[in-house]
């Protein structure tokens, strides 16, 4: 792993105060993350890997730590800053797709260059390529509630790469579909993965977590380990050649 | 700017989604509005009417009339104008012209009879310069002359009503009416006046002051009004003061003791007409206030409810890169929005009323909505709107996007 990081988090500690107790959701967690990497946040729940999530997309502020972000850091901004930074650095991907339900597959992928000020027309451009590139070119126009799981999480997925963020941040992104549209969806961030997409996947299950080339495991607000693995691509293809 | 357009595109949408709710949810501001409108055009058309009326008398004519307040008419005293008020005016006052006695024949209407038919009209013994301080000339014949007035003629000037009321024929010039068992031929018809708040200006008969006085017998001093014109309107006050002097000097009036009589202008007149109209306005105003407060509660309320129901779409806009700001905007623009489309509707449900009103009623001249009551219309409606929608609107813009994308 070499070059600056894009992301590096020091010392960052969560705390929630509930009543008398404090609880330490995360607890001096230290992380790097580079360029084109695959991650995966594994853990039970209320192992932390939410709350890393919410503070790598800066949906949320640590309660102490550094947290430096394409060499700037984003623990001290402000809402507005945050937001300015999840639309131009973060692409989400939920779990449950959240998209708009009003909206068609078009006017989702383009909600987040309106907060960038991109005019119409150049809107309109980048959103159909965004969902031309997930293989949902002739879906523009369809309300979500008329799309598929897969397709839906595709939407997302476009969603989340039209502003060529620095971050693909997808939480949980196969846990509302079945195991064949879930393997689509992987094979989806393997490629993405392969274009040169840093992404960083949470998740609770295993096989997911396989899909990364680096896998770090959380327990109780902590990195239990921190391993590098060869990928599930390269494990197949290890396997074919045996 | 951008964002803005799509706040707009965004609460039209959500509008739409929900249109009987977002009917129903206007429908307060329709109400105001349309009552505002519907009023304010009846109103403002009948009060068009009525200053065109008062414009015509000439803004620079006095009227000079017998008056006591209450207190004293109650007391038994009675105030009057004589002919000798009127000669000491005419000798004493300088830059005025047109000066006019008015003596009315009966108390407020006489009979007037022509063959079989008979009719109550307002009968007014004058003066030739009457024409001129009126601006009043006859369509048909000719007004009374100074001649009428000395020797005193039996001539009459009629209103056009007194034409159709006697079933006189369409040219009555030369026939002969009877008005306090005497016969007057019809010299002239007065080109029609029409109406004064209800009051028929063209139901009216003018003879010559001479014969009028000479009706009332020597017996009894009689009571009249007095008519001028000032002839620089700038005199007016002075004119006013002067006439004020003479006449308190030959009613013999101490210090201290009230007028007799009254000066009025047209201006006075019209400002007095004014004032209760505005006061009308105003205590509409107030009402449609009190309604649009009601209508901006329900945009209120529904815009509370509206906010909870899309908490999610509040945390994924969030999510995306939405600033507070653009949450607040899109909430308070679709507050906006939905109070001015209620404005709108409101503006053409009271508008088509106004109308139909001005159609049920012939005598109105016709139903006008004032430029400022739309303008007033859609301020109220637009206020309204970010009133009661930025308490919606903060409360969206306020929520933390975590516990928003978490909300089912």
């Amino acid at each position: 792993m070499t070059g600056e990081a894009i992301l590096e988090l020091r010392q960052v500690t969560k705390q929630y105060v509930m009543g008398d107790v404090t609880l330490n959701a995360l607890k001096d967690v230290n992380l790097a993350l580079y360029r084109n990497e695959y991650a995966a946040f594994i853990g039970p729940s209320g192992s932390g890997k939410t709350t890393l999530m919410n503070i790598v997309g800066c949906l949320d502020k640590p309660t102490s730590g550094e947290y430096i972000l394409n060499s700037t850091p984003v623990a001290e901004q402000d809402d507005n800053a945050l937001a300015r930074i999840r639309n131009r650095e973060i692409g989400f991907v939920f779990q449950n797709f959240n998209l708009l339900g009003r909206a068609n597959a078009l006017h989702n992928v383009m909600q987040p260059l309106i907060y960038r000020g991109v005019p119409l027309g150049e809107r309109k451009r980048m959103a159909t390529e965004a969902l031309q590139n997930v293989g949902l070119g002739d879906r523009l126009h369809h309300l979500p509630n008329q799309l598929s799981g897969g397709q839906r999480q595709r939407v997302a997925i476009a969603r989340a790469l039209v502003g060529k963020p620095s971050i693909l941040l997808a939480d949980e992104p196969t846990g509302n579909l079945d195991s064949s549209t879930s393997s689509d969806v992987m094979t989806m961030f393997d490629a993405l993965h392969r274009a040169g997409h840093t992404i960083i996947i949470v998740t609770h299950d295993q096989n997911i977590a396989n899909h990364c080339r680096r896998v770090i495991r959380m327990m109780d607000g902590q990195i239990l380990s921190d391993t590098a693995t060869a990928g599930k691509e390269e494990n197949l293809e290890a396997l074919r050649r045996v | 700017m951008y964002t803005l357009m799509e706040s707009l595109r965004s609460a039209f949408q959500a509008i739409r989604a929900h249109a009987l709710r977002s009917f129903l949810t206007m429908l307060g501001i329709v109400i105001g509005v349309m009552a505002v409108i519907a009023v304010v055009s009846l109103i403002q058309g009948f009060s068009n009417s009525v200053t065109s009326e008062f414009k015509g008398m000439g803004a620079n004519s006095l009227t000079i009339q017998p008056y006591l307040p209450r207190k004293e008419r109650l007391a038994g005293k009675i105030a009057k104008i004589t002919p000798d008020d009127l000669l000491a005016i005419q000798r004493g006052v300088t830059g005025i012209s047109g000066l006019s006695p008015i003596l009315p024949v009966g108390r407020f209407f006489g009979t007037v009879k022509y063959r079989d038919r008979s009719t109550h009209s307002r009968i007014l013994g004058t003066t030739p310069s009457f024409a001129l301080s009126n601006g009043q000339y006859p369509d048909r014949g000719r007004f009374i002359t100074p001649d009428d007035d000395l020797r005193h003629h039996h001539v009459a000037v009629i209103g056009v009503t007194l034409v159709k009321k006697l079933h006189l024929p369409a040219d009555p010039l030369g026939h002969y009416i009877q008005m306090s068992g005497q016969w007057f031929k019809v010299v002239g018809v007065l080109h029609p006046l029409g109406q004064i708040l209800g009051f028929d200006q063209d139901n009216r008969v003018i003879i010559p002051y001479g014969t009028a006085l000479s009706l009332q017998g020597a017996a009894i001093v009689p009571n009249i009004a007095i008519q001028l014109n000032v002839n620089d309107t700038k005199q007016m006050d002075a004119v006013v003061a002067r006439i004020t002097q003479i006449l308190r000097r030959d009613h013999h009036l101490k210090p201290g003791q009230n007028n007799d009589f009254k000066i009025q202008t047209p201006a006075q007149l019209l400002g007095t007409f004014t004032k209760v109209l505005n006061s009308i306005t105003l205590i509409l105003g107030g009402i449609v206030a009190i309604s649009l407060l009601v209508g901006g509660i329900g945009i209120m309320n529904i815009m509370l409810v509206s906010v909870t129901e899309r908490t999610r779409e509040i945390g994924i806009m969030k999510s995306l890169g939405a600033r507070r700001r653009d949450i607040l905007m899109q909430f308070l623009i679709e507050a906006v929005t939905l109070a001015l489309i209620g404005g709108t509707i409101g503006l053409l449900l009271g508008y088509g009323i106004g109308m139909l009103v001005a159609h049920a009623v012939p005598a109105f001249r016709g139903a006008h909505v004032p430029l400022w009551a739309v303008v007033l219309a859609f301020g109220f409606s637009g206020g309204v709107g970010v009133i009661f929608g930025i308490v919606p609107a903060a409360k969206a813009a306020a929520l933390d996007p975590i516990e928003a994308l978490r909300y089912e």
